[in-house]
């Protein structure tokens, strides 16, 4: 150990996202969810967190060409990162727009693609940053606070 | 009104080992939109749909939904019944359609305020 702070060592879940499997979709959002009630975290945190890793994985499924979430989780916040390895989105601000949606029909007549998704995930993290390149792919990271 | 009482004016089967008279519904919504279901539905609300896919459990568990209740006959899969078993999601099946489920529930008292 070096002298100065000592940081934290936050507990840590990864977990690869296939695109296009709609049967196994939302089981990273589960674990996660499970693990933060063992944690102690409270209700609306742990709804939040299900909520917004949900979204997430659900836009790797369906709009990516494959990704992963990563989860770190510290005695006061979860920071949340949702990661893809492709298309990139060209309109950042307008994917991020209530509404918006490229999803294709087969998602939609299962419900999906009403283009919420987005703004969802900004409305339940405390804090919501979009990293976004084309032929690159598309980093989703959420900090959601203890209590916040 | 508990889910059982649910099953029984909707005609309903139950697809799950979940105790219905120990689960409380206060609010309902009937939805074949998912992406809403999401954005706006607080915990412990049933949800009745048309679709009938894993996801919906999903959704439902995600959200700690009180259960799920597929109308107009739709009845789910066994994967589905597996699934909702092990996330302990009750599902009900009525051959009722969407609107006379949800008028049923609603004249019964059962609340349409789903919102936060
Ligand atoms: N990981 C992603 N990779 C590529 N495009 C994405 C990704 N996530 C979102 N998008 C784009 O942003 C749009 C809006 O996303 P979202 O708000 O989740 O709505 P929806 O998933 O219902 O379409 C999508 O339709 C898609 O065009
Ligand atoms: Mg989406």
């Amino acid at each position: 150990m070096t002298e100065g702070k000592s940081e934290i060592t936050p507990i840590e879940l990864f977990f690869e996202i296939e695109r296009g499997d709609f049967v196994r979709a939302g089981e990273a959002s589960s674990k996660i969810k499970k693990k933060l009630l063992r944690l102690g975290f409270t209700g609306s945190t742990i709804r939040c967190a299900a909520i917004a890793t949900y979204e997430a994985e659900m836009n790797i499924v369906i709009h990516s060409l494959g990704g992963s979430l990563k989860v770190k989780i510290y005695p006061e916040k979860v920071v949340l990162v949702a990661k893809d390895e492709g298309p990139g989105i060209p309109d950042v601000a307008l994917a991020m727009k209530e509404g918006f949606s490229t999803a294709p029909e087969q998602v939609r007549e299962m419900g999906f693609g009403a283009g919420m998704g987005l703004p969802n995930m900004r409305n339940c993290a405390d804090e919501f940053e979009i990293e976004s390149r084309e032929d690159v792919g598309t980093t989703v990271t959420m900090v959601l606070y203890k209590g916040g | 009104m508990t889910l059982l009482e649910v099953k029984e004016l909707l005609r309903a089967d139950s697809y799950t080992e979940c105790d219905l008279s120990n689960c409380e519904v206060k609010a309902a919504c009937g939805a074949d939109l998912l992406s809403d279901v999401l954005a706006f539905t607080k915990e412990q609300v049933l949800l009745l749909t048309g679709l009938v896919h894993p996801q919906v459990i999903r959704t439902a568990e995600m959200l700690d939904l009180a259960g799920i209740v597929f109308v107009r006959g739709k009845v789910p899969s066994p994967e589905m019944i597996e699934l909702a078993e092990k996330k302990e999601i009750p599902i009900l099946s009525t051959s009722y359609p969407m609107f006379k489920s949800c008028g049923l529930l609603y004249a019964s008292g059962v609340d349409g305020d789903i919102c936060d």
